[in-house]
């Protein structure tokens, strides 16, 4: 198998990494926009990585493990360089690249997959799989946004106006970024479920409606849905939120961990 | 094609003497037109701002003897007696004047190091003698090189961005919070400098509304009138506090005239928006305790004379680097002037050999009258030719030389050796 994308993306994500770090702590604007060039040379790199491997299986990339990986990192990367162009706001790319970064290297150190490959096909599912991987990189993203929300308002609150704060985002501009991501995920994963219940719907034979994955993620809507509200409404905006948006990544993780390994029959990955 | 420079500074001379020798427009044109007129300097630009007076120039001779001459004019122009002047003016030469400048305009120079102010101000006097006629192909290029170190000093280098007065410093922070201030509305208490420090920067960072607030109604009126705000009566904080997004606090006061309570009561009737406090009273006018409600930012005088000293420290930090830009445009300029000194110099030495041929042939040709035309134009034909290959082969060795210093040396050298200072281009 041919190796030279998947080392473009990894080099690409790398250098992205480094540069928008060193944009966080210079704030010289060329070595920004250089680690913004380099993320989007990443992106179309992984794309060709993903395709490349894709038509080489003559499988879908969300697959196994490494395909659904690396689909989920490409997703966040796509989603946070979107997030970034429509807030012209790149201070943040210092602390999304390193989980854009894991997951493309675990999906290339994960041990072979074992379990049976998915039973159903077509594009509905495709679209299933897929919106719903987008949704869990917008939550992914979010959750970050979130985190550094909260400490930068800490430090705020505190008077530690150090070298990052003057670079970082605004707050208001952090919840807001944050409110987009969730946006993009809360319709990716409403259309994405309801693509999978079309799919059930059209399996022959017995299927229960009622699996721990469909509560879950019907769960994870709602809680999403109600913190999109929230955080627009008097007692919640703010440090509130952001608390409720961490929470709500929390039972996004559940649901890939605990949920998907023990009591889920239909959902293996995401 | 020397530069002078003759100047003073903050750093050299008293705001008395400053004051007596700034330019104002008109005595900018003046002075440039008198110094061209009377053949001190060929091209000459005056930069004048509250803590400099500078006069740039080509001198047509050397740039060290006109020096004097040009603090003779400076003293004679603002009638102020020489000795006062001498102890405060400073001159630099080529490479010194080049650097000078290029610190000046990347705001290594200012009284408040990375000032943003400068640059415009440097940008305002070159378009003005620019327009004028007063500058030339020298000063064209050094000024243009000038503005180019400004931005990329600014853009490069966190130099200029970090706050450095406890009001912009507390403008900033609100700006950490809210990001641009282009929608949002502010509150100030008191009418005295402080607060009026704060409005400015409040306006200059694009405030959409302004209430103010004063004991003296006469004085919130006068503020408001000057800055564009609505005044606010004394007192009224239920309905002051719920709109505004920033409030500032600069007052007279023995206990916080802001409570706890209040601004608690104003947070609910807010929907909790998050409001940030600037206390600049001293003693404070905003109880401490109000910082620990939800989504309410406190910083009082201290908190924030201590971010204008981390910043200070923060710009020092970024000298190394702003120096670094200087240097390279230094370099950049004095090596455009070296090759245009060079072109000059070959086409001066190149004019005094052709006329040393027509010298020596016309008197040697007296003695030669077997000689045909065609003859003569023969030989002057392959003298010409000669003196060509003598000279083209030490210019294209000057045109490749990779070190600058050297570069300039060898331009000097050759000048000083063939050329006597009425032929030096």
């Amino acid at each position: 198998m041919n190796h030279l994308f998947p080392i473009l993306t990894a080099i690409a994500y790398l250098l992205s990494f480094v540069l928008y770090v060193r944009f966080l702590s210079t704030g010289n604007r060329l070595t920004g926009r250089l680690g913004t060039l380099l993320l989007g040379l990443g992106l179309v790199a992984h794309y060709f990585a993903l395709l490349e491997r894709s038509a080489g299986l003559h499988q879908v990339p969300y697959h196994d493990l490494y395909g659904s990986m690396s689909l989920f990192g490409w997703l966040l990367a796509l989603t946070y360089l979107a997030l970034e162009v429509y807030h012209r706001q790149r201070s943040v790319g210092g602390f999304v690249l390193p989980f854009i970064v894991v997951f493309f290297l675990a999906a290339h150190l994960a041990p072979p997959d074992r379990l049976s490959p998915p039973a159903v096909h077509g594009p509905a599912f495709a679209f299933h799989v897929t919106l719903s991987i987008l949704a869990y990189a917008a939550f992914a993203l979010s959750f970050v946004l979130s985190l550094i929300f909260l400490a930068e308002e800490r430090l705020l609150r505190r008077h530690k106006v150090g070298e990052v704060v003057w670079r970082l985002p605004p707050l208001e501009l952090l919840a807001q970024m944050s409110q987009s991501s969730v946006l993009v995920g809360l319709v990716s994963i409403a259309i994405g479920t309801a693509l999978g219940f079309v799919t059930v719907d059209r399996l022959e034979g017995q299927h229960s409606y009622f699996d721990a994955k469909y509560v879950t993620t019907l769960l994870l809507l709602v809680l999403y849905a109600v913190y999109f509200f929230l955080a627009r409404t008097t007692a919640w905006r703010g440090a509130r939120a952001s608390r409720l948006c961490i929470f709500n990544f929390v039972i996004v993780v559940l649901s890939f961990t605990v949920v998907n390994l023990y009591l889920s029959h239909s959902h293996r990955y995401f | 094609m020397e530069i002078v420079l003759v100047g003073l500074n903050h750093r050299t001379a008293p705001v008395e003497v400053r004051e007596r020798v700034s330019f104002n427009a008109e005595q900018a044109q003046r002075a440039a037109k008198e110094l061209r007129a009377r053949g001190i300097l060929e091209e000459t630009l005056v930069l004048s701002t509250c803590n400099r007076s500078e006069v740039y120039g080509v001198p047509p001779e050397s740039s060290h003897e006109c020096a004097p001459v040009l603090s003779t004019f400076l003293s004679e122009f603002h009638s102020v007696r020489s000795e006062i002047l001498s102890v405060s003016l400073y001159h630099h030469y080529d490479r010194e004047a080049v650097r000078h400048l290029f610190r000046v305009a990347a705001g290594l120079d200012s009284m408040l190091l990375g000032e943003a102010e400068i640059l415009g101000q440097v940008r305002e006097a070159y378009r003005f003698a620019h327009e004028q006629g007063a500058t030339g192909p020298v000063l064209n290029r050094l000024f243009q090189g000038a503005l180019e170190v400004g931005k990329r000093v600014r853009t490069e280098t966190e130099l200029g961005t970090r706050p450095m007065s406890v009001a912009s410093a507390g403008v900033k922070l609100a700006e950490r919070i809210f990001g641009k201030l282009g929608e949002r509305k502010a509150l100030v208490l008191g009418g005295g400098t402080i607060s009026e420090q704060v409005i400015s920067h409040l306006r200059d960072r694009g405030i959409a509304q302004l209430q103010v607030m004063n004991r003296s109604r006469e004085r919130a009126d006068q503020l408001a009138a000057e800055f564009g705000g609505i005044v606010v009566g004394w007192g009224e904080w239920d309905t002051a506090l719920q709109s505004p997004d920033v409030v500032v606090a600069s007052v007279s006061a023995e206990e916080p005239v802001l409570q706890r309570d209040v601004v608690a009561r104003a947070m609910a009737a807010r929907g909790n928006r998050a409001l940030f406090l600037m206390d600049l009273g001293v003693p404070r006018n905003i109880d401490p305790s109000v910082g620990e409600l939800y989504n309410v930012y406190v910083y009082n005088a201290d908190d924030l004379t201590e971010i204008v000293q981390q910043n200070r420290n923060a710009r020092e930090s970024e000298i190394p680097q702003a120096q670094e830009i200087v240097g390279e445009h230094v370099s950049k300029f004095l090596s455009w002037q070296a090759s245009v000194e060079l072109v000059g110099l070959v086409d001066a030495l190149r004019a005094k050999m052709r006329e040393e041929r027509a010298t020596f042939i016309r008197s040697r040709m007296e003695h030669m009258k077997h000689l045909t035309e065609t003859d003569r134009a023969q030989m002057e034909k392959l003298m010409d030719e000669m003196l060509e290959k003598l000279l083209l082969e030490p210019a294209q060795r000057l045109r490749g030389e990779k070190e600058l210093r050297r570069k300039i040396q060898n331009v000097e050298a050759l000048r000083d050796l063939f050329l006597s200072n009425r032929e030096k281009p």
